[in-house]
């Protein structure tokens, strides 16, 4: 199975994952490690002052030796906390640059702002960063932010947190044909047949979180999440079948020299 | 006396310190955290020359569990 590149960087896993909304850091690194995801998002926030120094840090948890780590700018509503946000990020992991570039546009349903993603990824690319970047499933979008540089297109499958699934296949397939740089389903998968569809469809790869981190048993849900992508990917490669334009059988099996009197094929 | 705003609050100290000492007073570890002052990020390198003054604002953050 060929290897996902991202910004000359091979991985050989296209199942990217979060790290938030897990019960403890110890089922964290589970699910990770379950999932084989090799990129691995976290988010950036306000230490608390007084906080107890000795509460382990997610940095001790996911060694940037053996995971990419990808800060986000998950809560930021303007291009310019986006930007302040990947500055400190960057500082925080040792001038690491590659990074998930989100500009939220609405509270309620975290959708994307993609005027205000734009000016901030043109910033931002001018300062050395490469950026994946989070997007609607508009098409011309996607191409502008593959224009100015963005280093991946990822756009949303439906709102973030949702487990809606994939609503608009088409609009994903159109930007899939489109791109010359990998595109990455993020947001809205909600379980291993989501994360399926999105590979067979020609994505890249897929981002999730919740879909791991809210299931019953993330751990599992983790593995469950590899195989799919991998089946996926796989289905892609083999190239499917051809649907029939009417709703009948074709037989899979000799229709000549059964034992049956009856000839009914 | 200074005031220094740190993470949005307001917080007092005897005397002017640089960002080494703050981090101690704070007990935080300066290889988990990164540190914006009045709007400029500081590299690690320059802490200790980094003299806080009355009024100066940080923000000093860490990596959390996010998607």
């Amino acid at each position: 199975m060929s290897n996902l590149i991202i910004h000359d960087k091979e991985y050989s896993s296209r199942l990217l994952v979060g790290t938030g909304k897990y019960k403890s850091f110890t089922q964290t690194r589970e699910a990770i490690d379950a999932s084989g995801a090799q990129i691995i998002t976290i988010a950036v926030r306000r230490t608390n002052i007084g906080q107890n120094t000795n509460e382990p840090n997610l940095l001790d948890l996911l060694p940037p030796s053996k995971f990419t780590l990808l800060p986000n700018t998950a809560g930021c509503f303007t291009a310019n906390d986006a930007i302040r946000t990947l500055r400190l990020a960057r500082e925080l992991l040792d001038g690491h640059n590659l990074v998930k570039l989100e500009v939220l546009g609405d509270p309620n349903t975290l959708y994307p702002n993609v005027l205000e993603t734009i000016k901030a990824a043109k910033i931002l690319i001018k300062e050395g960063f490469h950026i994946m970047v989070y997007t609607s499933d508009d098409p011309i979008v996607a191409k502008q932010l593959e224009d100015i540089g963005c280093v991946a297109i990822m756009p949303l499958a439906s709102l973030i947190g949702s487990g809606m699934g994939i609503l608009n296949p088409w609009s994903l397939e159109i930007i899939i044909n489109n791109s010359n740089v990998p595109v990455i389903v993020d947001a809205g998968v909600g379980t291993a047949s989501d994360a399926a569809i999105a590979m067979e469809l020609g994505c890249d790869g897929v981002l999730m979180n919740t879909a791991i981190a809210a299931s019953d048993n993330p751990v599992l849900m983790a593995s469950a999440m590899k195989k799919a992508i991998e089946a996926g990917r796989d289905a892609f490669l083999a190239g499917r079948m051809k649907k029939k334009t009417t709703y009948n059988a074709s037989p899979s099996s000799p229709i000549n020299n059964t034992i049956s009197k009856n000839k009914c094929a | 006396m200074i005031q220094l705003i740190i993470n949005g609050q307001t917080q007092n100290f005897d005397s002017t310190l640089n960002i080494t000492q703050l981090l101690e007073r704070m007990a935080l570890n300066k290889t988990r955290i990164a540190i914006e002052y009045n709007g400029q990020i500081v590299p690690r390198s320059k802490f200790k020359e980094q003299i806080l003054v009355n009024g100066d604002q940080l923000e000093i953050v860490m990596a959390v569990g996010g998607g």
